[in-house]
């Protein structure tokens, strides 16, 4: 498959193994912020092929597995509602709010409708004029644009019954709070490729120059990530600490202009609590007063359930890097895909799922 | 600036949901949902020693006859799609079935639900579609029902189809049989159905058709039995795709499971589909491709009778049954590394970034 197979060579890449083992002197933890490259690195086992001095932890880079328990309620009391379709993206469905997720919703007959972009959302309301469409908006930057389109084109055609309950987190404040914590051990940050596709990697410059890391923007294949990797460990031995940009065929400096005007548009920075983790200073998204006859949170009184998480999962240690899913002694036991115990075995791209995806047959446990 | 977090390591997740009180889509997948539904339904009620093979078609004596019955419903929207229809898939679904346990099919049920206010003209369609699918297999519809339901309690027209089939004396295959050393042959490409389907419904248009490989597979198995080469299992990799299978197998066998990557053919355009939405062809149905476990000695002269038949012309060795981790499937990557190949919870669903 052509722009595919490209960067799935298994030549190529046991080459940049070899030359990272070559460059590799001592032992650095590198982090991957985005699911996707979790997924991948999971996927394609690089644990098993890099030396053992690279340390690759996965931070909270899975927008299903941060939704705050209680957006996740809101969402599941408006979808229980008669006269609300709700839209969301397939993988939010399984998500678990504090008694139940949007399939055990839908089983009770509430209309919950799995779409791929939310201008089918948009569609929905124009044909279901007598319904409440609402759509799901969550996501890091890389969504924030097409969510923001939708209540652009719904302003502009007047559609009324158009509404979206939005909850989206920005990358570089979680990036700060995992440097700032005492108990970082990172060392060096893989940023998400298509994160700076829509808002460059401008803004990364400050991070690696206030905290001394290397930062380079990857894609998300198997040799994007590679190469990445022995970008930051060049960088690394050689005491640098640069943003580098290895997915200059997709990133530029500055990003997708128009994409931030809209998302400019209709968002305004806010505080946002992220599941597993606690809240961060301005690091969510909200729809501002000019745009609120479309949010949902504000049109239909949606009070917070106050719902507290239970203590028992290490998803605080999974997503900020300090304990790998394999440490973790419910991982595989009372902890699995279909009854997940925390965030990060929620959605595919959650690295304790991905471990249990992949990875269970190297650890002592699993079924 | 203020960035800290109530970060003290004692922090927080979801506790886990209470049992499942009602059913949900994912338990109709083919998946683990559906196991659990099998084992705490349906096993304990109906438990017997032919039941429990929990093969796809039961099979049992009658005076002396080797028997093989298995039954399947038809849901699949749109009713029409490239490469078939709901008509021929219900056939060629029940053949298959018949034709896993190396059973000849003969005769088949059909029962039709359908939704009032269904056109006439679809109906016909289905019913030629149908017909001539049953002709081409070889068996004979014998008896049948219709029901129809009240508009917006179905959707559009079901089928259910039951079917009987006759086994060779002498022949035992079961999940059950599968033992370290021996192979394990794929008929072909994965996830044409499921993808063809998926396109249909998600309106992707993509270079080429991505057709359905709905087709019936008695006659290929007939020409492996006729190898007389020691066969321990068939499957039809349909619902959960080629990992559900490889699964069922691997833990009824109690053995493990090794596969290549390398070896797996996947078609280009159903790779570009699934890059898109976010799914692996291992889990993706497929209405016309079977696996076999073989006897290693025996492999490759099955896999060359395979490929001279019309419906295993990519026949392959993917894979080696194993004494490692049993009950788990675990691939090795175009990488040489390795990743397990679990069985799906749920629906695979499409990945939001």
């Amino acid at each position: 498959m052509k722009y595919i197979d490209e960067f799935r060579d298994p030549k190529i890449a046991h080459r940049l193994v070899e030359e990272i083992t070559r460059r590799v002197t001592r032992d650095w933890t590198l982090m991957e912020i985005c699911g996707g490259q979790t997924h991948t690195l999971v996927r394609y086992g690089f644990e098993e092929m890099l030396p053992k001095q690279v340390h690759l932890v996965h931070g909270p880079g899975c927008p299903v597995c941060v939704t705050p328990l209680e957006v996740v309620d809101k969402a599941i009391e408006l979808a229980a509602r008669p006269d609300v379709i709700f839209v969301s993206y397939g993988d939010m469905l399984r998500v678990p709010g504090s008694k139940k997720d949007l399939f055990h919703v839908k089983a009770e007959g509430g209309d919950v409708r799995i779409v791929y972009s939310p201008m089918e959302a948009l569609k929905l309301a124009k044909n279901n004029p007598d319904k409440k469409v609402i759509f799901f908006g969550i996501g890091f930057e890389t969504t924030a644009p097409p969510h923001a389109m939708a209540v652009l084109t719904a302003h502009r055609e007047g559609i009324t019954n158009f509404y979206m309950l939005a909850s989206h987190v920005l990358v570089p404040p979680a990036i700060r709070t995992l440097l700032e914590s005492p108990h970082n051990r990172v060392q060096a940050f893989i940023a998400p490729g298509h994160v700076c596709t829509v808002v460059g990697f401008d803004q990364y410059e400050s991070l690696a120059q206030r905290y001394n890391v290397p930062i380079v923007v990857a894609g998300f294949e198997p040799l994007d990530l590679l190469e990445a990797i022995h970008m930051l460990i060049t960088q690394l031995e050689a005491g640098k600490h640069e943003v580098q940009n290895q997915y200059a065929r997709s990133v530029t400096r500055y990003g997708n202009i128009p994409a931030q005007r809209a998302v400019e548009e209709i968002f305004e920075i806010c505080d946002r609590k992220w599941r597993g983790i606690g809240s961060i200073p301005m690091s969510g998204m909200r729809i501002n007063a000019k745009y609120a006859a479309y949010d949902a949170e504000r049109v239909f009184g949606l009070e917070d359930s106050g719902a507290e998480e239970p203590k028992e999962c290490i998803a605080a240690q999974v997503l900020m890097g300090l304990q790998k899913p394999l440490d973790c002694p419910e991982f595989g036991t009372r902890c699995k895909p279909e009854s997940p115990l925390g965030a990060p075995m929620v959605s595919p791209e959650g690295a304790c799922s991905a471990y249990y995806q992949y990875k269970r047959h190297l650890a002592p446990v699993g079924d | 600036m203020a960035t800290k977090t109530e970060f003290d390591g004692t922090l927080t997740c979801p506790a886990p949901l209470p049992a499942v009180e009602r059913v949900l889509l994912g338990h109709g997948s083919g998946g683990k949902l559906s196991a659990q539904l099998l084992e705490r339904i349906f096993l304990p009620a109906f438990s017997n020693p032919t039941l429990d093979q929990l093969n796809d078609q039961a099979t049992f004596s009658i005076d002396g006859m080797r028997m093989a019955m298995t039954t399947d419903s038809f849901v699949v929207n749109p009713l029409f799609f490239p490469g078939g229809d709901i008509g021929s898939l219900a056939v060629h679904g029940t053949v298959n079935d018949l034709a896993m346990g190396g059973a000849q099919p003969l005769y088949m049920s059909v029962a039709f639900i359908l939704e009032e206010g269904l056109p006439i003209e679809t109906l016909q369609r289905v019913v030629g579609s149908l017909r001539q699918a049953a002709a081409q297999a070889g068996v004979q519809i014998i008896t049948g029902d219709t029901k129809v339901v009240e508009q917006g309690k179905g959707d559009e027209l079901f089928i259910n189809t039951t079917g009987i089939g006759l086994v060779a004396h002498g022949l035992t295959l079961g999940s059950e049989r599968a033992r370290p050393g021996d192979k394990i042959i794929l008929s072909g490409t994965l996830g044409d159905h499921g993808i063809c389907i998926l396109a249909q419904r998600e309106g992707l248009e993509f270079e080429t058709t991505i057709q359905s490989d709905s087709a019936p597979l008695h006659g290929l198995v007939q020409s492996i039995l006729n190898t007389h080469a020691e066969v321990r299992c068939m499957r039809d990799p349909t619902r959960g795709g080629l990992s559900s299978s490889l699964n069922e197998i691997a833990q009824r066998s109690h053995v493990g499971m090794m596969i290549e990557e390398e070896q797996i053919p996947v078609r280009e355009e159903v790779r570009g589909a699934c890059e898109l939405l976010g799914l692996d062809p291992l889990y993706v149905a497929n209405e016309g491709k079977m696996i076999a476990i073989v006897e290693a000695s025996a492999a490759d002269r099955v896999v060359e009778t395979m490929q001279a038949h019309e419906y295993g012309r990519e026949a392959r060795i993917v894979g080696t049954v194993i004494d490692r981790h049993p009950g788990t499937v675990v691939m090795r990557t175009s990488f040489g590394t390795t990743r397990i190949v679990d069985m799906l919870a749920g629906d695979q669903l499409p990945r939001i970034c």
